[in-house]
């Protein structure tokens, strides 16, 4: 199985992610919409760790929270893909579950 | 593919209505069903009429409304947290013996079961909170 | 064609419910049980995993007299009443927080994020709270 997991807090303030990574499987799908987005960026405090973790993850990011946000899609650590909410459907039809880290 | 949505947390204060309410347009879009949306803690706050935000705002509460009437989406408040918050309809107000109720056309109040039936016999429940 | 006690029986999904936040703070460890209650109802393959300050809804001796809210711990006591036995408990959370099984007010099985990993894959419906 393959999960979709989501996280919407940033992760400069809240572990969300941290608790995400640390029980999704590997091979999973992480999508960070909302506050998250922040997440993506490259030159962040927490971009190392996010650039580890793609060993092991595909990470996606929401490209109109983003956009809301002020947050320049060419300066997204490279590797993370920008969807839609066309492409979040997508995430959560090709995967077998999602969870959402609230 | 048949959806469930659980909203958890009220409309303005986080994103996650809006979130939720971009996800159903972008699903139906794309031919798939949101047989149910349940509101759930503060989230009950997503169906009250009385609701009037600023004019240059998103009505978040219409938008439920109109996405519900126009793809027949079944919007259900949870009777539990609907009460601790005062979302009632007119049922709820006479059984508690309120002057009057406040839900917004489409949403309905019933209790917990509905969401655990609607992971029941969706494809998938997706959860937008805050 | 089905028998009749077989068409009774409905289709059984695998429910999880994660609960990552402490009690109190926020109503989402209360809000929560009421939908592990109710899902008792319905016969499906329930499982409760307590990560994160989640752990602290599980917390011995909680007394709740000084802050005017009612203690609902007393509740995971009668979920096993309830048949809902499987009750996870994330050690890594657990450690952080100073905290070790016997500071728990209900018998769980403590766990490694592997393992709990593993189980949240083979759920059907995963609801956090």
């Amino acid at each position: 199985m393959t999960m979709l997991h989501t996280v919407n807090k940033s992760p400069l303030d809240r572990n969300n992610l941290d608790s995400c990574m640390s029980m999704a499987k590997k091979g999973s799908k992480i999508l960070l919409i909302e506050d998250a987005v922040i997440g993506a960026m490259d030159n962040t405090a927490v971009a190392e760790k996010i650039k580890g973790a793609m060993n092991d993850f595909s990470f996606y990011v929401l490209g109109p929270d983003l956009q809301a946000r002020g947050l320049d899609e060419g300066k997204v650590i490279g590797g993370i893909n920008v969807v839609g909410y066309d492409g979040y459907v997508d995430l959560v039809t090709e995967t077998d579950n999602v969870q959402s880290w609230v | 593919m048949k959806f469930g949505l659980l909203v958890t947390t009220g409309p303005y204060q986080h994103q996650a209505s809006d979130t939720a309410l971009q996800y159903c347009r972008a699903a139906l879009e794309k031919g798939h069903e949101i047989m149910r949306v349940f509101f759930y803690n503060d989230g009950v706050n997503n169906g009250t009429r009385y609701t009037t935000p600023p004019q240059d705002d998103r009505n978040i509460v219409n938008a439920w409304s109109e996405l519900a009437k126009e793809h027949n989406i079944d919007l259900v408040i949870c009777v539990a947290a609907a009460q601790r918050r005062g979302i009632v309809d007119e049922g709820e107000a006479q059984r508690n013996g309120k002057d009057g109720d406040n839900i917004a056309e489409g949403f309905r109040i019933s209790g917990l079961g509905q969401l655990v039936e609607a992971g029941i016999e969706c494809d998938r429940v997706l959860t937008f909170g805050g | 064609m089905a028998e009749p006690w077989e068409e009774d029986e409905g289709p059984v999904k695998k429910f999880m419910f994660v609960n990552r936040k402490a009690p109190y703070g926020t109503i989402y460890a209360l809000e929560s049980l009421e939908v592990v209650l109710i899902s008792a109802a319905f016969d499906q393959d329930v499982s409760l995993v307590f990560t994160d300050d989640g752990v602290l809804q599980l917390k011995k001796g909680q007394t709740t007299d000084g802050i005017g809210m009612k203690n609902f711990s007393p509740t995971y006591r009668a979920l096993e009443g309830y048949d809902i036995e499987k009750l996870y408990v994330d050690k890594e959370s657990l450690d952080a927080r100073g905290l070790t099984e016997d500071d728990l007010l209900v018998d769980v099985q403590v766990m490694g994020k592997a393992e709990l990993a593993d189980l949240m894959d083979e759920q059907d419906v995963v609801m956090s709270f």
